[in-house]
């Protein structure tokens, strides 16, 4: 069904141009411009506080736009925010399952909610257990189950009416790392079965994993777009060189280190050293008489991208 | 994916707010004994107070100034007090454990559910539960032959219109409440109303300035209209009553849907 629907829908599902939140005097979102295309993965990569969580409530017609425009599913949120919200599957940052019910219940009530009859509701609701893996636990309460379950939980939620558009905040946050390649699989698999996903992250190798294009976000503002290839490519070197020196030593590195690499960025307990080559800048380092206590070569990544276009870590 | 075509438009209006009754509905089943010891705190109160205590006092001037007996003038008066607080229970308790912690609403407006439909369906779940008791009261009532008159079955009614009226101005309150401690508050309102509202003695026991107080309180309006049906006592005044009561319930509801779009959708 999917290709129906995208023939002849030439429209972006989200298109936002000049998309502003503010909340009294302080700007959440400052005017940016982004298109979500249909069946595509879309993420907004940035630190804590950029206004990730604000820009996907207004996507998702629970935060009132302060300017600019937005248009979702070719709708206007001001305006048809039932009708947006019908075809929408919100995975929000805070997992707001309903303690006072069972798993099976959180999702069936769901789908009342979206009007589903009420053995429709329950049919797509054992569906989605299995799909997350949770059908075992149909009757349990939600109280008791782990961070991971919970989470997979809100996923199946979001769900159950289908949604041409997943809209997920963080979805991996606070999950250890086996949880978190589950969930991921997941999202490839809806994304296969073309669901549109559009989702935030602060995490770069879940949006090197999951997004086929980002935009990064930084104190309310969009400063870059592209696929994580192209990120990648445009901002940095293909490698990077991580020195670490014991400490106090730091700081007898000036000018030391020049003509080494094409950039290099001291952070407060490593050096990055930005240079195609890594294992040359590795010799060259120690050629100038140079001891670290480590020398380490990595691919460069988003969160390096996002240390040259803001100065600063991704992740604390 | 198909949901276009399985939802279709959006055409249920007004009939959303019911799916968060039902959603309520869900939660008690499990726990319906809380819903039938509501049932019983009326009927303690008439047992007590009621025979107990009309066993000394006899007979009182009704409505009409004629005497009754206390049983019959306490019963009606009882019936109000506990459909008022049934109404507030619901709605301030359970609604501010949902609205500040739960978050339960925060994930029922991402559906196509709007803040127009919580407070539309929170208000008529607390009214739903109200008019259960009320309807086990009026049993009572007639069983223990404290009813004087037919219009006993209108009483059923009146007590909705009690519990809507205080359901939603207790909702719009709860919309302001911070934390816990909040709900003292609540009690400093309804225990007065409890004691003073014409539900142990007549109105005309107050001099003429603190009567023109009581009159002014909500709970009289209630005690006032459920005792002129039971007692098959009625005139222009019973429709005052209503429309005091109704005016209120509306008032309440207009500010319980403007707050909560204030709160839940920043
Ligand atoms: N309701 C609100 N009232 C006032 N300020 C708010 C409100 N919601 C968010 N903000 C502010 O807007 C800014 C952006 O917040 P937002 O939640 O969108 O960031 P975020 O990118 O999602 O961050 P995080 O990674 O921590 O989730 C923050 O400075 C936050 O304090
Ligand atoms: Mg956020």
């Amino acid at each position: 069904m999917p290709g129906r629907m995208s023939r002849g829908e030439p429209l972006p599902l989200v298109h936002a141009r000049g998309l502003t939140k503010r909340f009294g005097a302080f700007t959440a979102v400052d005017a940016i411009d982004f298109d979500v295309a249909r069946g595509e993965a879309f993420g907004f990569l940035g630190p804590n506080g950029a206004g990730k969580t604000s820009t996907m409530r207004m996507i998702g017609c629970v935060s009132p736009v302060t300017a600019g425009t937005l248009r979702v599913l070719g709708l206007d949120p001001a305006t048809d925010g039932p009708r947006i919200r019908a075809r929408l599957g919100v995975v929000p940052q805070q997992d707001s399952l309903d303690m006072e019910l069972t798993v099976r219940e959180n999702l069936v009530i769901y789908g009342r909610y979206f009007d589903l009859s009420r053995a429709e509701a329950r049919r797509r609701a054992d569906a989605l257990l299995d799909f997350v893996q949770l059908l075992d636990r149909a009757d349990s309460q939600v109280e008791p189950l782990s961070g991971g379950m919970k989470r997979r939980l809100t996923i199946a939620r979001a769900l159950i009416n289908e949604p041409e558009l997943l809209l997920l905040d963080e979805p991996t946050t606070g999950l250890d790392p086996q949880a978190r390649h589950l969930l991921w699989d997941k999202l490839y698999r809806l994304k296969q079965e073309g669901v549109t996903l559009v989702l935030t992250t602060h995490y770069m190798d879940e949006a090197e994993q999951l997004c086929d294009r980002l935009v990064v976000m930084d104190k309310a503002k969009i400063v870059a777009e592209g696929s994580p290839r192209q990120l990648i490519e445009r901002y940095v070197t293909r490698e990077v060189l991580e020195l670490r020196f014991p400490a106090g030593a730091s700081v007898d590195l000036d000018g030391r280190l020049e003509g080494l690499a094409e950039r290099v960025e001291q952070l407060p307990d490593r050096v990055l050293l930005y240079t195609d080559d890594g294992e040359a800048a590795v010799v060259a380092v120690h050629e100038r008489g140079l001891r670290p206590e480590s020398a380490l070569v990595r691919r460069s990544t988003l969160e390096d991208v996002f240390l040259r276009l803001t100065g600063r870590t991704l992740v604390d | 994916m198909t949901s276009l075509a399985r939802i279709g438009p959006w055409p249920l209006g007004g009939l959303r707010a019911a799916r968060l009754v039902e959603r309520n509905v869900m939660v008690y089943r499990r726990t319906w004994l809380v819903i039938v010891s509501g049932f019983f705190e009326p009927l303690f109160y008439l047992l007590g107070i009621g025979f107990g205590l009309g066993a000394l006092i006899g007979d009182v001037p009704g409505p009409d100034g004629r005497p009754i007996p206390y049983g019959v003038f306490v019963a009606p008066a009882l019936l109000a007090t506990s459909a008022m607080n049934g109404a507030i229970y619901d709605s301030t308790f359970n609604v501010f454990f949902k609205l500040r912690y739960a978050k339960t609403y925060d994930a029922v407006l991402s559906t196509p559910l709007g803040v127009g439909d919580v407070a539309l369906g929170e208000v008529a779940w607390a009214l739903i539960r109200g008019t259960l008791y009320a309807l086990g009261f009026l049993v009572v009532t007639v069983l223990l032959g404290l009813a004087r008159s037919p219009l006993v079955v209108l009483t059923v009614p009146a007590a909705m219109l009690v519990g809507f009226a205080f359901a939603a101005v207790g909702m719009a309150a709860t919309t302001f409440m911070r934390r816990w401690t909040d709900f003292d508050f609540i009690f400093v309102v309804t225990l007065p109303l409890f004691l003073f509202s014409a539900t142990f003695y007549p109105i005309t026991a107050y001099p003429d300035a603190l009567r023109v107080l009581v009159v002014a309180t909500p709970l009289y309006h209630g005690v006032d209209l459920i005792r002129g049906l039971s007692t098959g006592v009625v005139g222009p005044a019973l429709l005052g009553h209503v429309v005091y009561l109704a005016v209120m319930g509306l008032a309440g509801v207009a500010v319980v849907w403007r707050r909560l779009d204030r709160l839940l959708l920043k």
